[in-house]
């Protein structure tokens, strides 16, 4: 079994097929919990989004949690790069001179490494501005971090992400990011039924729409929070 | 009409190659792609030169042979056919046309623009097969089999193993001609029987001969010139999955 998901091209594809699949499954989660932060933005409170933020801070369900997604991570990335170091060898090194590109496939299938690239980068970013703040003070036993020139508690998730947002380049950075995400996940959301062989050509356009409506919902969800906190900052 | 030809020539599979450029003159739009190859041909044999070797065989379209990535689609700009069925009117006169061989790492270039495609036979020897005693025909009736899984069995069939899906892929993988085999067979009950070994042992093969990961662009299906559905490989990646997870 180990054999087959290490050593078969197959096999491999399953692994970053289920994988990727979990970390959909993630990306909707957070994204709905982003969007207490937008009704504490409303009501101009802070309780309800802090208190997901103390509810998952460094305990240990939410610290197995973000081991499980590092690994996971890991996995995808890991897998993606071996699998495409096979692609490339299996290319040849005699190139085509002209190439033209193919009817009715998207560009996104044919780019997944460069988008999963950007997406792993803005990912880095991300932990910096917010699980640096966050979980990882509260791991190193202290009770304060500072967010700009203020100090607050590492739960006070409300004051770190108007912070985050409340300059331009950040907002920039995180709408390209999840714009990249966006097609990462338009393509990756019916690939992996594909993968697994849950597909035909009945069921192709039914999955490519849900790829499109998954995606632009997670994506829309994210750059909800971040473009009403730089507005309201 | 008149053409500028750029084509691969390489002597043989050790030397390197590079693109010599010849002119066509007064073909007419009717001329098949091969038949304009010929009438080149013609001219460097008379003119004392070395032809430019290409494969071909039937020249209808089912055998498989002819291959060819003309400006930069396999078996040319036209939909749903192999060189052999392609025309010159497809093409604009005047115009410069690059032919290259299929470029894959398991497809080596033997000599000009004919490729060892030899490594699609390997899988199908790994298990392509029904290995039961047929005996003479049977009734047509005797199996009773459903219109609909009768006609995918014919419509994955319906691959003559060119290799254009993995000269097309960017991955170099050789999915859809493995799905097209595995599938054909297993939607029949004389193949069912051994769907699971089959499954794993082509597999296995294409591995072991170096094509690469499909990765759904779904470009092998686009340029087919039997237009195979990457259901298929949705069909064979289920077959396989399935055989692992029962043993």
């Amino acid at each position: 079994m180990s054999c087959f998901l290490c050593n078969s091209s197959l096999g491999k594809k399953l692994v970053m097929s289920l994988s990727g699949m979990a970390l959909v499954l993630f990306l909707l989660f957070h994204m709905s919990m982003n969007l207490v932060a937008l009704i504490d933005l409303i009501n101009g409170d802070t309780q309800y989004y802090n208190g997901v933020c103390a509810f998952l801070g460094a305990n240990w369900y939410a610290l197995v949690a973000t081991a499980g997604l590092a690994i996971l991570v890991l996995i995808h990335f890991v897998y993606a790069f071996i699998l495409t170091l096979n692609n490339y060898r299996a290319r040849g090194s005699q190139r085509y001179a002209v190439t033209a590109s193919e009817p009715g496939v998207e560009w996104a299938s044919k780019n997944m490494l460069l988008l999963g690239v950007i997406v792993v980068l803005g990912l880095g970013l991300h932990l910096v501005h917010f699980w640096s703040k966050m979980m990882l003070v509260e791991l190193m036993g202290q009770h304060e971090v500072l967010v700009g020139d203020e100090p607050v508690v590492p739960t006070d998730g409300l004051a770190i992400i108007k912070f985050t947002f409340s300059q331009w380049y950040n907002v920039a950075i995180y709408l390209v990011w999840l714009v990249a995400l966006w097609l990462h996940l338009n393509h990756g959301v019916w690939s992996m039924f594909q993968s697994i062989g849950w597909a035909n050509d009945k069921w192709y356009p039914r999955l490519k729409m849900l790829a499109k409506a998954a995606s632009t919902l997670i994506i829309l969800g994210f750059m909800a929070v971040v473009i009403a906190f730089y507005v309201m900052r | 009409m008149n053409f500028t030809l750029k084509i691969w020539r390489q002597k043989d599979a050790k030397s390197q190659g590079a693109f010599e450029t010849y002119k066509v003159e007064n073909i007419s739009a009717d001329t098949s792609f091969l038949e304009m190859l010929d009438i080149l041909n013609n001219d460097l044999v008379h003119a004392g030169k070395e032809p430019v070797a290409f494969d071909h065989d039937c020249r209808e379209g089912i055998c498989g042979m002819c291959s060819l990535h003309i400006n930069g689609h396999a078996h040319g700009p036209s939909q749903a056919v192999t060189t052999c069925q392609m025309y010159m009117r497809k093409f604009k006169d005047g115009s410069t046309i690059t032919i290259e061989p299929w470029r894959s790492a398991a497809f080596p270039v033997i000599k000009d623009l004919v490729v060892n495609r030899g490594a699609y036979d390997e899988i199908l020897q790994a298990g392509g097969f029904v290995s039961v005693r047929t005996n003479s025909v049977p009734d047509g009736n005797a199996i009773p089999i459903p219109k609909e899984d009768a006609d995918e069995s014919m419509d994955a069939a319906a691959c003559v193993g060119c290799g254009a899906c993995a000269a097309t892929c960017k991955n170099g993988s050789a999915m859809l001609f493995v799905a097209a085999r595995v599938s054909s067979l297993a939607k029949l009950p004389q193949g069912r029987v051994e769907g699971a070994r089959r499954a794993k042992a082509m597999v296995a093969k294409m591995d072991e001969l170096g094509f690469g990961n499909c990765t759904n662009t779904g470009a092998c299906q686009a340029e087919c010139p039997k237009q195979i559905s990457i259901a298929h490989i949705a069909r064979l990646n289920r077959e396989f999955l399935w055989a692992k997870l029962k043993d």
